[in-house]
């Protein structure tokens, strides 16, 4: 039996990719907890496959130190194999066999004998759903049936570790809830998952943590919770009945918030952020917001209270780092 | 949850205990065998042949091909009938036909590398060749194909070989061992070159003037002295005269160990930079 005990699936320190001039991952420090999802969330060609392919053994790093369950990616690559499965960011599995060739292949390569390969693949197909098209082949597949596929092909053995690299990126709204829901499964299970992601609400809904990455480089990191306070603790949204009020409505909320309240193109509504790093004050502060409107005898037909997305958080954070990178750059 | 698992791929929802059940962490088995991984390899090839059969085509047509050409546009001028130059042709245009089939090893390994699937086999604990040792014995069934379709219809039109069915089968396996051996070749420049078109390019260039400037078609006694030399130092030549004494009967063990020793220094020269390339890729 394998030992799953509870520490870091994942530990990184100032590693480094580069492919000629572009540092594509620039120092990168990650420590992923061993038994949850954790999110690494970044735009397109912020490093994201890189660094995952680096940790997965398919890339050589040019600096820096990573392990994975306590083995250097470098220096015991086989160890690094035994515990961790990949399913890329495009398909893993050959276009031209069937499912259950794709399966079979695997669980043979994995050691198993041919009966058991066999065995494990129905039972795989099954549980994801692929049973009828098992013999047809993966390239007349559905973009969501191949997903599954892949995902079933990387837990042939139950990893200790899943790298998941966007796997939602091209799925319908439907594909993509399924791939959710076998995430959730498969960590209740267990498996560590790495999850990249350039979607926001995807790393919200399923990762414990969220590294969020840009230019190769880890720039913010902390559960998704923590994460939306660092830009304030959300705004409120109101609509009036009577869009004559609405200016007697901003010079109220002003007062009360101290914000700045932008008016929505709707000319009765109007939103204002609310400031402060803790979210239950600020509902309070809203609701405190709320009632001097009434008493200021405005009637709000509607109001509404919204969390940062985690997509305000994004943007926060690497204007920050663009801010950041300009000061430094005057600086010097 | 309790969903029930439908089999219509839109409408399935992932089912915990199902799930679950498959992914309850039972002994891994251990890994495989170097040989067991490199034949599991070998068995996705056929499978890629029996799912797209008209590759097969290079193998069948192209060397029936070859045969007739050669047969008949030499023959009388160089033998005095197409048969009498038969016997002598036969065995090295089997030679020539599956040497240049080899190349489509390094296509195909070009093709293949770049998608998702190549992570996938790269992140598995297996001794790492056998991915390329796998290609290589699907290649060898399309090399024993495309002999054997060369021998039947060399038959058909009169070639008599004096060494018997022994003789022939024993030619046939050298042939299908070194270009098993040679296609290691291939196998790095498909790793290396960027495109399949500049694998082709670059297999032309070496295939051409391996297998026509060598002794499979006429005695290189009319050939220049320097020509001569080349001819006598090629490989494809040595594997023609082992190939022809063999189906002749009187197997020449100095052309056949040189072709065995030619054979095992191509695997450890290219199979070495092979390997060294898909390490890095």
């Amino acid at each position: 039996m394998r030992d799953r005990t509870p520490g870091l699936a994942i530990e990184t320190s100032g590693l480094v990719k580069t492919f000629g001039e572009n540092r594509a991952v620039d120092g990168l420090d990650l420590a992923v907890p061993a038994g949850t999802v954790y999110g690494v969330l970044g735009p397109n060609g912020a490093g994201k496959t890189t660094a995952v392919k680096m940790l997965a053994t398919l890339l050589r790093p040019d600096g820096g130190e990573a392990r994975v369950f306590g083995h250097d990616v470098l220096r015991e690559p086989d160890a690094v194999r035994s515990r961790v499965s990949l399913t890329g960011q495009y398909a893993s599995v050959d276009e031209e066999m069937t499912g259950m060739e794709n399966l079979v292949l695997l669980g043979r390569l994995l050691g198993h004998r041919k009966a058991a390969a066999r065995d494990r693949a129905m039972r795989l197909l099954e549980a994801f759903g692929l049973t009828e098209a098992a013999g047809r082949q993966v390239k007349n597949y559905s973009g969501g049936m191949r997903r599954r596929l892949d995902i079933a092909a990387s837990i042939l053995n139950t990893p200790d570790l899943l790298f998941l690299d966007e796997p939602t990126t091209g799925l319908d709204p439907r594909s993509r809830n399924q791939v959710w829901d076998i995430v959730r499964i498969v960590v209740a299970h267990g498996t560590t998952v790495l999850l990249t992601t350039q979607y926001l609400d995807e790393a919200d809904r399923l990762a414990g943590r969220i590294a969020v990455i840009d230019h190769g480089r880890v720039i913010a990191e902390g559960t998704p919770g923590e994460l939306k306070a660092s830009v304030g603790s959300g705004s409120v949204h109101v609509r009036l009945r009577d869009a004559a009020q609405r200016p007697e409505a901003e010079r109220v909320l002003t007062g009360e918030l101290k914000t700045q309240i932008h008016l929505e193109a709707d000319p009765v509504a109007l939103t204002a952020r609310i400031p402060g790093e803790d979210a239950d004050a600020g509902a309070e502060r809203a609701s405190r917001a709320l009632a001097a409107l009434a008493s200021s005898g405005i009637v709000v037909d509607d109001f509404s209270l919204g969390q940062p997305s985690l997509d305000e958080v994004f943007l926060a954070l690497t204007d920050r780092a663009l801010t950041d990178k300009k000061m430094e750059e005057t600086a010097a | 949850m309790s969903a029930t698992t439908t089999e219509t791929g839109t409408s399935f929802v992932p089912a915990a205990d199902t799930l679950g059940a498959v992914l309850a962490p039972g002994t891994r088995p251990p890994r495989p065998s170097a040989l067991s991984a490199s034949l599991t390899f070998g068995w996705r090839a056929m499978l890629k042949i029996k799912h797209v059969p008209e590759q097969l085509f290079d193998v069948t047509a192209f060397p029936i091909m070859m045969t007739l050409m050669f047969t008949y546009l030499f023959g009388g001028a160089l033998a005095g009938s197409p048969t009498e130059y038969l016997q002598f042709l036969l065995p090295g245009i089997m030679v020539t036909s599956v040497v240049m089939i080899t190349m489509y090893t390094g296509v195909e390994v070009n093709k293949d590398i770049e998608k998702g699937v190549f992570d996938r086999f790269r992140t598995l604990p297996i001794w790492r060749p056998s991915t390329m040792v796998g290609y290589l014995l699907g290649d060898a069934f399309r090399y024993t194909m495309a002999a054997t379709v060369i021998l039947v219809v060399g038959l058909v039109l009169g070639f008599r070989p004096q060494g018997g069915v022994v003789g022939v089968l024993t030619a046939i396996a050298l042939l299908v061992a070194f270009s098993f051996a040679f296609s290691w070749i291939w196998t790095m420049f498909g790793l290396l070159l960027r495109s399949e078109k500049s694998v082709m390019g670059v297999s032309m260039l070496v295939l051409f003037p391996l297998t026509f400037l060598s002794n499979v078609y006429v005695d290189p006694q009319t050939m220049p002295g320097w020509l001569q030399a080349f001819v006598g130092v090629n490989p494809i030549s040595h594997l023609v005269t082992a190939a022809r004494s063999l189906m002749a009967g009187s197997p020449d063990t100095g052309e056949i160990t040189w072709v065995l020793v030619c054979g095992a220094v191509s695997i450890v020269v290219f199979g070495a930079l092979t390997m060294r390339l898909y390490n890095r890729k």
